[in-house]
């Protein structure tokens, strides 16, 4: 995709593109090569030498059962948070949709969460299930349920995976409300002439022609759960109890900056380094066919 | 929820298909609790924002507000815990906007560069901004906090801003969005004579306005909901942001937290953002489904 007009010289563009570029390159290309540089070696307790490891860092933290463990968390934790905000997102939205008055105001309201930051969402959530405070918590008590996300791995869990999710729901909502708004209405009246019902119409129909949507929702809110919701989890559970809900993210910072495990730290970012390149290669591919559609 | 379709039609409008009669109730009750269901975190911090320290820390706490809304407001505002939240919520706009408007500058700028001219090195350009795409703030921590130390931008606001400034999204957003542009404004613009910035700013960036004001909305928020990189680099309490200062508000240890405080901050932390979006609902929405498309 090239334009037909250009305007002539060289000079003014690169000025024009040197902002961009530098900041690129001192915030961004300079630190990724040090994080891989850094990933080849180990530093002294003191900082003051670094030793060449080779692969050093890698091997170790492949072979390390907690940095396996930390892998498998983020997996079931993105898994889950996916689920959690895309099922009730498309169940209202296909609700939503069969609405012709009303449905502008409930979108409204339902976007207020996007806007609340993970971070902020951890603090809510936390509040309601707040092992001394919480309401949620204590509602639970009184039905014989002992809720304590402090100590059990399972419910530290459950609490990130839901306040993570909750702003989703907004965001995939929108996502799937504009897509069912989309479908051809003459489709639908069709298959209903035809006298196919509600779910029938969904699954043969509608169903397949939000599959584009659906796609794009499932790699983004993938990407979201790797890389946004460090602040969830800092704020809720710090990576507890023992570790259960350390994501991978969560255990760069961690070993970076809390445990000052430089040489690891490095290697983890340039693993992560690879996991949003596939990523982005993978949701790049994807779109390109999605424009056919 | 199939419903005789024998019946006359009342609403030619509304098309043929089940929007009539008990269907619709039930979808309305189904909405109205959904949205009961997704506000209620938010609920519970605004009523916990107007009751005292004792109604909360003896559960379960009130579900209505109480009468404390000025006090503990006026407390989180001017005295907060470690620092007054009001001097956060300056450090939060600050950066929010700092990073919006500097993002948009800087992408503004560089597409322009990419669409409108030849120049040595185009394509290299063109890719490092593309492959900044697959670089997020949270896998390179170590190294550019090290840049950031190094520049000696801890505790200041160009060193919140400008690691998060680059941003291949808006540059690709400008660049499609020039792309659609007629071929005939810059021929003509060209045969008066006018210089290209000449173009860029009397016909480019007015054209881009929507564009523009879309893209403010989604960087604001983005911005504004930054929780990692200001919990690495401030670590003077006058320059937390909101979002990260709210955690540094739980004591540690066992003291119990002030949570009508916490709350009043959670609910201010999220009113700036909120109004953003409902305010400029179709232009977000807009510039969501835009930027990643």
């Amino acid at each position: 995709m090239e334009k037909r007009v250009f305007f002539k010289g060289w000079l003014l563009p690169l000025l024009l593109i040197a902002p961009q570029i530098l900041v690129s390159a001192v915030f961004f290309f300079y630190p990724a090569g040090q994080a891989v540089w850094q990933s080849l070696f180990i530093p002294d307790p003191f900082g003051l030498s670094m030793q060449y490891v080779g692969l050093g860092n890698f091997k170790y933290l492949l072979s390390d059962p907690y940095y396996r463990a930390s892998f498998f968390t983020t997996g079931l934790f993105s898994i889950l948070v996916t689920l959690v905000s895309m099922i009730p997102a498309l169940f209202l939205a296909i609700v939503a949709d069969r609405l012709i008055k009303g449905a502008g105001t409930y979108r409204t309201l339902l976007i207020w969460p996007y806007a609340v930051a993970p971070a902020i969402a951890g603090v809510l959530w936390l509040f309601m299930f707040n092992t001394r405070v919480g309401v949620v918590s204590w509602y639970l008590g009184n039905l014989g349920y002992d809720w304590n996300h402090v100590l059990n791995g399972s419910e530290a869990m459950g609490l990130v995976v839901v306040s993570s999710a909750w702003g989703r729901i907004s965001y995939n909502f929108l996502f799937f409300f504009a897509a069912l708004q989309s479908v051809p209405k003459s489709i639908i009246e069709a298959a209903a002439i035809d006298g196919a019902r509600f779910w029938r119409r969904f699954w043969t129909i509608v169903l397949p022609l939000l599959s584009p949507t659906t796609f794009f929702l499932l790699v983004v809110n993938v990407v979201y759960a790797f890389f946004e919701t460090f602040g969830v989890i800092h704020t809720i559970t710090s990576g507890g109890p023992q570790q259960s809900t350390t994501i991978l993210v969560y255990k760069v910072f961690a070993d970076g900056f809390v445990g000052q495990d430089l040489g690891s730290s490095a290697a983890q970012s340039v693993i992560l380094l690879v996991v949003v390149g596939a990523l982005t290669v993978f949701q790049f591919k994807y779109i390109e066919r999605r424009v056919h559609y | 929820m199939t419903l005789p379709t024998s019946k006359p039609q009342k609403n030619p409008v509304a098309g043929m298909v089940e929007k009539r009669g008990l269907g619709i109730w039930l979808s309305h009750a189904i909405m109205v609790l959904g949205v009961l269901i997704v506000f209620f975190p938010i609920w519970l911090a605004f009523v916990a924002s107007t009751v005292t320290q004792p109604e909360i820390v003896s559960p379960p706490m009130p579900l209505l507000p109480g009468d404390q809304f000025f006090i503990n407001y006026k407390k989180a505002l001017l005295a907060g815990v470690n620092v007054p939240v009001g001097t956060m919520l300056t450090n939060s706009l600050v950066m929010a906007i700092g990073i919006a408007v500097g993002k948009i500058i800087i992408s503004l700028l560089s597409a322009f560069a990419i669409v409108y001219f030849r120049f040595p090195g185009k394509k290299i350009f063109f890719w490092l901004i593309f492959i900044t795409l697959m670089l997020p703030v949270e896998v390179r921590i170590v190294p550019t906090y090290e840049i950031i130390a190094g520049f000696g931008m801890l505790n200041s606001y160009s060193g919140l801003i400008f690691p998060l400034i680059a941003s291949a999204t808006a540059t690709f957003l400008f660049r499609q969005f020039f792309m659609t542009v007629p071929d005939e404004l810059a021929e003509a613009a060209r045969v008066d004579g006018a210089k290209p910035l000449r173009f860029f700013w009397d016909i480019l960036i007015p054209m881009s306005r929507t564009n523009i004001a879309a893209l403010f909305v989604i960087l604001f928020i983005y911005g504004w909901n930054q929780y990692l990189w200001p919990l690495l680099i401030t670590t003077d309490p006058e320059m937390n942001t909101i979002v990260m200062g709210i955690k540094q508000m739980f004591p540690s240890g066992d003291d119990v937290a002030d949570w009508p405080v916490i709350m009043a901050t959670s609910i201010l932390a999220m009113i700036p953002p909120v109004i953003v979006v409902i305010s400029m609902q179709k232009l977000f929405i807009r510039g969501l489904v835009d930027s990643e498309k």
